[in-house]
């Protein structure tokens, strides 16, 4: 026989002769016994040792077999505690009423040793099937909880961050499910210290918190470096260098990142993996896709890793559309998929631009019967110049070491501007001056657009004047590629001058390319509209800054900032 | 004696398991026993006959005593369609069988009995 572990085994038997030989039995095979002469005791023993196994004597005095039964059933709970019922009963009508009272096997007299261990070891083994049974039972429902508080803070946490941004903008759009987080999309907006908008819709492979975890790292990158001032090609860069580094190599994101920039009124696009998104021209009815044209972040090696980005131009009321393949895949009960055809039709059924979305839904219930949790939209327009509200950066220093009499120049040539954008740094060098911070925007709107003209049209000679239709808006983003690629000599120099005066200072801002200047005089003579499509930027310029001059024919911009007190 | 009274087989498993304990479970049952009969004799309620008789078939039957336990399996099942007299009668014969299987009760509790 195998060896078992001992038990503490309970017999409840009014006869002293059949208890004394049932104990010896029981006891010689290895187990514990305590011993009953009727089931008053048999259910006091048991509430107050707790034994494994009971043999119960189905008629004995005070208490019967069949009631002593059922109340060490009810005191067991969910544990299984057998009970083998020790009797001579024939009649099948007692036999069942063992049964209905909670025994689980039966032993006849007179006993037989081996057919006694037999039930013994078989009832053990139900007893502990039973007991593991509950063990994992309440070790999954541990665990489920955990899972579930584990995912409401994370929630919560990242509901937070993603709220950082700008997502209740006028200008911005969108549907996802409560938990899309869980199913690995992301959606965030931020503005530029420029007043630009930056808008990332993101998928993770993989469901549930493997896809959530990269969403923190990602949501902190974007946020970062849109407040600081980088372009899109220098966050995806990050973004996708970062996601490199801590994802393991089956986890990736899908991502459309988009720069809204409602002074020019364009739209940078940069697609890895996503579906198409669609730019709506309203004038038109024109729905021009923005398609993935490259690999999703997280993929590719720094070396690898393609920033190009395409530009088109907005005018108001156009909008873009972006979506997740939760609404493209949704598939019906007979695995077909939703698909970009569908969608397409949603499109041209639309009549009210406004209930897109709930057509589209409508459409994935028509099509589906029930709701997805992986569904995202987002629709982005041009905000007026006007409701731009970057949000103000938060500080942490003191104010104490504020620098108030320096000067700076920087000279970037041919191969540094290919590639590097100062931008940022020019701009978080002025705001180490404490009295600059409150006019953050303005002064990183006129660097920007200082050092865009001085690139663009000093060094590059790109002609603004092409950007006036949408064709020459593509043509001039392309040549701006391509002469970037072929640039081997110029320069762009940034001068940097902050004096103390009175009670506050002044910064001057000049910047000189080795361009071939523009008629400075019919400029000039042009009224300050605001309005940037061309025209290089100089009614900007002079709107926002003061004192603004041109001189060496155009190839040196000069501009101004000044303070009271110090903030 | 017979083996029509007692299954030896019964005695020898008995003496097995319980070792040194033999002689202990052989009073046990003696007394028990005794108590029972006083017991049958007092009764005039069927079902407490029925019942008495039950338990003293159940250990009659554990320790071989197989007529016994037959005469009780009769007592328990027929004791409330049997005349009074049937019932002295029947337990009278348990009486007279137990008489009859105690000395080999008895003799068994000596070592020297033992093969």
């Amino acid at each position: 026989m195998q060896a078992q572990e001992p038990l503490t085994i309970l017999i409840a038997e009014d006869s002293a002769a059949d208890r004394l030989l049932l104990s010896t039995i029981v006891r010689r095979q290895g187990h514990n016994v305590l011993t009953a002469a009727n089931g008053a005791e048999a259910v006091d023993l048991f509430r107050r040792q707790q034994p494994d196994l009971v043999l119960m004597d189905a008629m004995m005095p005070v208490m019967d077999g069949f009631e002593a039964a059922r109340q060490i059933k009810a005191l067991a709970g969910e544990t299984l505690v057998p009970i083998i019922f020790l009797t001579s009963l024939t009649e099948s009508e007692a036999l069942a009423r063992c049964l209905e009272a909670g025994g689980d096997d039966f032993l006849a007299k007179p006993y037989n040793q081996v057919i006694l261990a037999a039930k013994i070891k078989a009832m053990d083994r139900l007893r502990r099937l039973q007991a593991t049974v509950l063990q994992q039972r309440d070790l999954i429902a541990k665990h489920h909880d955990y899972l579930l508080n584990e995912q409401r803070v994370a929630k919560a946490v990242f509901d937070k961050v993603a709220h950082s941004g700008c997502l209740s903008a006028p200008n911005i759009r969108y549907l996802q499910s409560p938990y899309a987080l869980f199913n690995g999309d992301l959606l965030l907006a931020a503005y530029t210290p420029a007043g630009d908008m930056h808008v990332l819709l993101g998928d993770f492979t993989g469901h549930g918190l493997p896809a959530a975890v990269g969403a923190m790292p990602l949501a902190e990158v974007f946020y970062g470096m849109t407040a600081k001032g980088y372009g899109l090609a220098e966050t995806l860069r990050e973004m996708n260098a970062k996601l490199k580094r801590i994802l393991p190599v089956d986890m990736f994101c899908c991502a459309t990142l988009l720069c809204l920039s409602f002074q020019r009124r364009s739209v940078e696009v940069w697609n890895g993996g996503m579906p198409d998104g669609y730019l709506h021209r309203i004038v038109t009815g024109e729905r021009v896709p923005l398609a993935a044209r490259h690999l999703p972040l997280g993929v590719l090696s720094a070396q690898a890793f393609d920033d190009r980005t395409e530009v088109h131009p907005m005018a108001a009321g156009d909008r873009v559309f972006l979506l997740s393949d939760g609404v493209i895949d949704t598939s019906d009960a007979s695995d077909q998929l939703f698909g970009v055809e569908r969608l397409q039709q949603v499109f041209a059924a639309n009549r009210e631009p406004d209930r897109l979305f709930e057509d589209i839904e409508q459409a994935l219930r028509d099509f589906r019967g029930e709701a997805r949790d992986d569904v995202s939209m987002v629709e982005v327009s041009l905000l007026e110049p006007a409701q731009v509200k970057p949000s103000a950066p938060v500080y942490s220093d003191s104010g104490q070491s504020c620098p108030l009499d320096w000067s700076v120049s920087f000279e970037f040539r041919g191969a540094t501007l290919k590639r590097f954008n100062p931008l940022p740094y020019l701009l978080q060098l002025l705001l180490e001056v404490h009295g600059l911070r409150a006019q953050s925007g303005a002064l990183y709107s006129v660097l920007a657009e200082l050092y865009s003209n001085a690139l663009e049209h000093g060094v590059l000679g790109l002609d603004s004047s092409l950007k006036r239709d949408a064709a020459g808006f593509a043509r001039y983003y392309q040549q701006r590629n391509d002469r970037l690629e072929a640039l081997q000599d110029g320069f762009v120099r940034v001068h940097l001058q902050v004096q103390p005066q009175g009670e506050g200072g002044r910064l001057v801002i000049r910047v000189e390319d080795s361009g071939k200047g523009f008629d400075v005089a019919r400029v000039m003579e042009r009224p300050l509209d605001g309005i940037r499509l061309s025209g290089r930027g100089v009614s900007l310029v002079r709107q926002l800054g003061h004192n603004a001059s041109w001189s060496d024919e155009g190839r040196s911009a000069c501009v101004e900032f000044s303070w009271e007190v110090e903030a | 004696m017979t083996d029509t009274h007692i299954d030896r087989e019964a005695l020898r498993v008995l003496r097995d398991v319980m070792e040194e304990g033999y002689p202990e479970l052989l009073d046990t049952f003696l007394t028990d026993s005794e108590s029972r009969l006083v017991d049958l004799r007092k009764a005039v309620d069927a079902k407490v006959l029925s019942e008495v008789a039950h338990s003293f078939k159940g250990s009659a039957s554990n320790m071989g005593a197989v007529r016994l336990a037959a005469l009780c399996q009769e007592l328990e099942s027929e004791a409330k369609n049997k005349s009074p007299a049937e019932i002295v009668k029947l337990v009278a014969q348990i009486s007279g069988e137990f008489a009859e299987v105690r000395p080999v009760y008895e003799s068994e509790k000596h070592p020297a009995h033992t093969h």
